[in-house]
């Protein structure tokens, strides 16, 4: 009996706790064990984060715009004659600047920042299941960011054993490259501190998501049934799950690469390489076990990387629309089949590696059907918008970013999902067109909504809209110029990562296109300012709102702003889903929130759901 | 302010769409805006353009619908919204009509690749029919590839040396010839008929990509790499590498050269006479 609900039982014993809560500055705000503000340091350092990837993909594009040119600001630290930068700088800006924003921004601000702050607050819980393993899981962070910055190689003094470039083995990392120290003038410490850095991230995401797993199943205010969670939390713990299985693989293979270099296994390197006038290598690895193993946890991994934000950009879609969410069920199960499709198609990153051709067919089909629920999932962004009563705001438009962002990046998979044509698109520009329409015009888009939506929640103050429109703009204009001519870069056969394309022929004429990207690049690059400014003063000068200023229906809105330690004034009871918006129940207004009793409806509390048992 | 949002995500698409019917006339398409010079890179093409036109349809209609419904949000404002949870039949629709044209454009490319990497639909000169009795029209590889920073080392057998069945071709694989004769990037072959070279690598991998062929294939330490194209034209074309391999990865520029048959052998008559040149003038050589 006394442990039927965890919820109700830990509002208890915080009843009792609330005259001793005298902690202490650093408990409160820096060790601290609370979700809230875990959430919120998780996000002040992706942003801060945010800004690192930007200042480092700067540097690849001005190469890619004015080669071996005097480059501002890196060319007179780390240039040489003139100020131009080596090759091997260039590789370790594009190695780098994609583990940043993968490890240090995109995965972290979706589990980390919004898993942190919301799952508690929109289930009805007073926090995580294990606030401890939730703070260490920040923490972890920063051992990751430190083991990062050595890889960039470029901190004086650290230039230790050997070290004499950054990380330069891309993000996916590729051994021989990188298994062999003579291979390239960043793998050699450079490369393992990369490897200690994506470690340290792992961790990290580990502790959180079995804190989310944990959370979700077990600690849901009474009435709030599997059903009648709003889809951010299916999202969140869809993505937990498959952060759990197949984060492990990953590791593994990180370690088994560790191994490699540092105690002289060999799993990926075969007998008798000669590499670089080094003695010739021994053992018998075999380099395609990384790319399975690594794209097995990759895959996965994108999703990792976009499904939350497609369950934030529903619930916000739903409140700026005032209409509730088209097709809440077909929404869950076709993030579940992302999900599990998400596990069969690794191969598709491999189609000309050299693995079995007979594969080569196989992933075509498992991932061009992944397509389908992504599809499905359109259909119900746009039926939920439809005949809505929109609210135009920076919210709805960062959120309209996503849905049509979503479309080109969606679309695009498709060429590279058929084989025969991704013999030719492999390895051009077109993937990279492809990432950033899903990463940045879905993920990051809906960040920026997520953030202007939910930060009332978290200080009590609302963002200035009309920046955020502002920069909206700018972003989506900068964003566009920058990317979408990676496209028709992609058909002209312009492979990725090079640090001069132009040296080719064929490659020439598309200088010119380059620079305006470069310049659409900068202009995105300073547009974040102003979210960062509005961010910043908004804390201290926003306008002070009270618990619900979007009218919204989640249980979070019954919560103050900012909510206090244990979250709730008083165990929230749930009676319905949280997308009764325009419901024809009420008279006055156009919301009904989770926890409103309406004496008309017949819509009764269920009992607090048992551990994993799901009714409805 | 509503009605410029609207148009702002109105403009996107129209941008999109000029943009790419601009791109062909703007050389900004496939290389040097020729059609690919294999039969097998045009059906690549082909496949290309039929996505192409799919994709284009739905990015096209989905745009729509949206600036559609950004629209009416904003002309809309009087009362609530439509109070609706979905439609059960919309759902069926948009999962079914969308499951089948993404599951014909996967069965449709099923033969292009087959015959681009299954080895045993290559072309009949390139695979022996039995494992030792050999195929009447067997022609063998033009050469083994081998990769490593930052070059690309051909080796050809000599012009004298005939394959009668892959385990010939094996032998030659793993034992290099004192009369094979060598070339640094630079690939020449005989154009019209189907063509096959062994790739592999010294070092990392890397990967070979002939754009104008619509060729690609990573080099792998370890796997020997059978690849086969079939040039419709005499020319040069450009040779890169597409799998980084270090800091030299953008300066692995080679070229393929498509010649006709005679001109092939001629090369390699020339070829064979550098390469073997002592300097020492014999008698012959009036
Ligand atoms: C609509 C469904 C999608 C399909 C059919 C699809 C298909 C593909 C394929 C076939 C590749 C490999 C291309 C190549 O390297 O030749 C690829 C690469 C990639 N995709 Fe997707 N994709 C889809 C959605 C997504 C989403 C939603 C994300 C992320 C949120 C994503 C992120 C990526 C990334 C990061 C890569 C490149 C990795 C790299 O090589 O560095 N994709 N996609
Ligand atoms: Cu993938
Ligand atoms: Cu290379």
């Amino acid at each position: 009996m006394s442990t039927a609900n965890p919820a109700v039982e830990r509002a208890h014993d915080d009843a009792h706790a609330h005259d001793h809560h005298d902690i202490g500055f650093v408990q409160k705000y820096v060790f601290s064990t609370d979700h809230k503000i875990i959430g919120i340091q998780f996000l002040v350092t992706t942003l801060i984060m945010l800004m690192v990837g930007g200042a480092l993909a700067l540097g690849v594009r001005w190469q890619l715009a004015y080669p071996w040119t005097n480059m501002p600001i890196y060319g007179s630290l780390f240039g040489q004659q003139g100020g131009q930068i080596s090759p091997e700088f260039y590789t370790m800006l594009v190695t780098m600047h994609a583990s940043v924003m993968i490890f240090l921004v995109i995965i972290p601000v979706l589990a980390g920042a919004f898993g942190n702050f919301l799952i508690p607050l929109q289930i009805g819980a007073d926090d995580m299941a294990f606030p401890t393993l939730n703070m260490l899981s920040y923490w972890f962070m920063w051992p990751a960011i430190f083991c990062f910055a050595v890889a960039l190689g470029v901190v004086p003094g650290l230039g230790v054993n050997g070290m004499n470039a950054g990380a330069a083995g891309g993000w996916t990392n590729y051994p021989v490259l990188t298994g062999i120290a003579s291979a390239a003038p960043g793998s050699g410490a450079a490369t393992t501190w990369w490897l200690l850095g994506l470690t340290f991230v792992g961790v990290s995401s580990m502790m959180g998501s079995v804190n989310y797993m944990t959370t979700i199943i077990n600690m849901r205010a009474p009435g709030m049934t599997m059903f009648r969670m709003p889809l951010t939390i299916w999202a969140m713990f869809i993505t937990a799950i498959l952060q759990a299985f197949a984060l492990p693989v990953l590791t593994a293979a990180g370690f088994m690469l560790l191994f490699e270099r540092s105690f002289g296994f060999t799993f990926f390197v075969p007998a008798g390489l000669v590499v670089n006038n080094a003695d010739p290598t021994v053992g018998g690895g075999q380099p395609l076990l990384w790319q399975h193993l690594f794209w097995f946890y990759s895959h996965p991994a994108v999703y990792i990387m976009l499904l939350p934000a497609m369950g934030m950009v529903s619930d916000m879609l739903a409140c700026m629309c005032r209409k509730p969410v088209f097709g809440y069920k077909p929404m869950v199960y076709s993030m579940a089949a992302i999900a599990g499709l998400g596990f069969i198609v690794w191969g598709h990153h491999m189609f000309t590696s050299g693995m079995n051709p007979m594969l080569g067919m196989t992933f075509m089909v498992s991932t061009i059907m992944i397509a389908l629920p992504s599809a499905v999932k359109t259909f119900n962004w746009l039926g939920t918008m439809w005949a809505g009563r929109l609210k135009f705001n920076a919210v709805l438009l960062n959120c309209t970013a996503f849905v049509s962002m979503f479309i080109v990046g969606g679309l695009s998979g498709i060429f590279m999902a058929a084989v025969p044509v991704d013999i030719y698109i492999h390895d051009t520009y077109f993937i990279v067109a492809h990432f950033h329409y899903v990463l940045f015009g879905a993920t990051l888009f809906g960040v920026f909504a997520g953030i202007q939506f939910w930060f009332p929640k978290m200080f009590g103050r609302m963002m200035n809209d009309t920046a955020q429109q502002v920069h909206f703009g700018l972003t989506f204009v900068g964003f566009n110029v920058t990317f979408f001519p990676m496209h028709l870069l992609g058909v002209a056969g312009m492979p990725r990562r090079y640090a001069d394309p132009y040296l080719h022929p064929y490659l020439e004429h598309l200088l010119p296109m380059n620079q305006v990207m470069t310049w659409g690049a900068i202009l995105m690059g300073f547009a974040q300012f102003i979210l960062l400014a509005n961010f910043a003063i908004s804390i201290f000068y926003g306008k002070r709102c009270g618990k619900n200023p979007w009218n919204a229906n989640g249980l979070e809105w019954v919560a103050p702003s900012p909510p206090g330690h244990g979250n709730f004034e008083e165990i929230p009871v749930c009676y319905r889903g949280p997308y009764e918006y325009a419901s024809p129940l009420v008279e006055d207004r156009d919301f009904v929130m989770q926890t409103d009793v309406l004496p008309a409806a017949d819509e009764s509390p269920e009992p607090a759901p048992e551990p994993a048992a799901d009714s409805n | 302010m509503k009605y410029f949002w609207v148009f702002f995500f109105a403009v996107f698409p129209l941008a999109v769409l000029g943009l790419c019917f601009a791109a062909p006339s703007m050389n900004w398409w496939f290389p040097y805006g020729n059609p690919a010079m294999t039969p097998l890179g045009q059906q690549i093409d082909g496949l290309f353009y039929l996505i192409l036109g799919i994709t284009g349809a739905t990015f096209v209609g989905t745009q729509i619908a949206l600036v559609y419904v950004l629209w009416r949000g904003a002309v809309d404002t009087e009362g609530k919204a439509h109070f609706s949870h979905g439609s059960h039949e919309l759902e069926v629709i948009w999962t079914i009509v969308p499951a089948g044209i993404l599951l014909f454009i996967a069965l449709y490319q099923m033969d292009v690749w087959a015959n681009y990497r299954i080895k045993a639909n290559f072309p009949s000169g390139l695979v022996a029919a039995g494992e030792e009795g050999g195929h009447a029209e067997f022609s063998g590889p033009i050469a083994e590839v081998t990769a490593r920073q930052f070059e690309w080392r051909i080796r050809y057998p000599s012009p004298d040396r005939v394959f009668h069945n892959e385990r010939e071709v094996r032998e030659w694989l793993r034992n290099p010839q004192p009369d094979d004769l060598h070339t640094v990037n630079d690939l020449h072959s005989p154009t019209q008929e189907p063509v096959m070279i062994y790739l592999r690598t010294e070092d990392v991998q890397h990967s070979f990509f002939v754009p104008e062929l619509r060729v690609k294939q990573d080099a792998v330490p370890g796997l020997v790499i059978p690849i086969w194209w079939q040039a419709l034209k005499p020319d040069e074309y450009e040779w890169t590498c597409t799998e980084l391999c270090g800091w030299g990865h953008y300066k692995m520029k080679a070229r393929v050269v498509a010649e006709p048959a005679e001109d092939y052998e001629a090369f390699l008559e020339s070829l064979r006479e550098s390469q073997f040149d002592d300097g020492f003038q014999t008698a012959s050589a009036e």
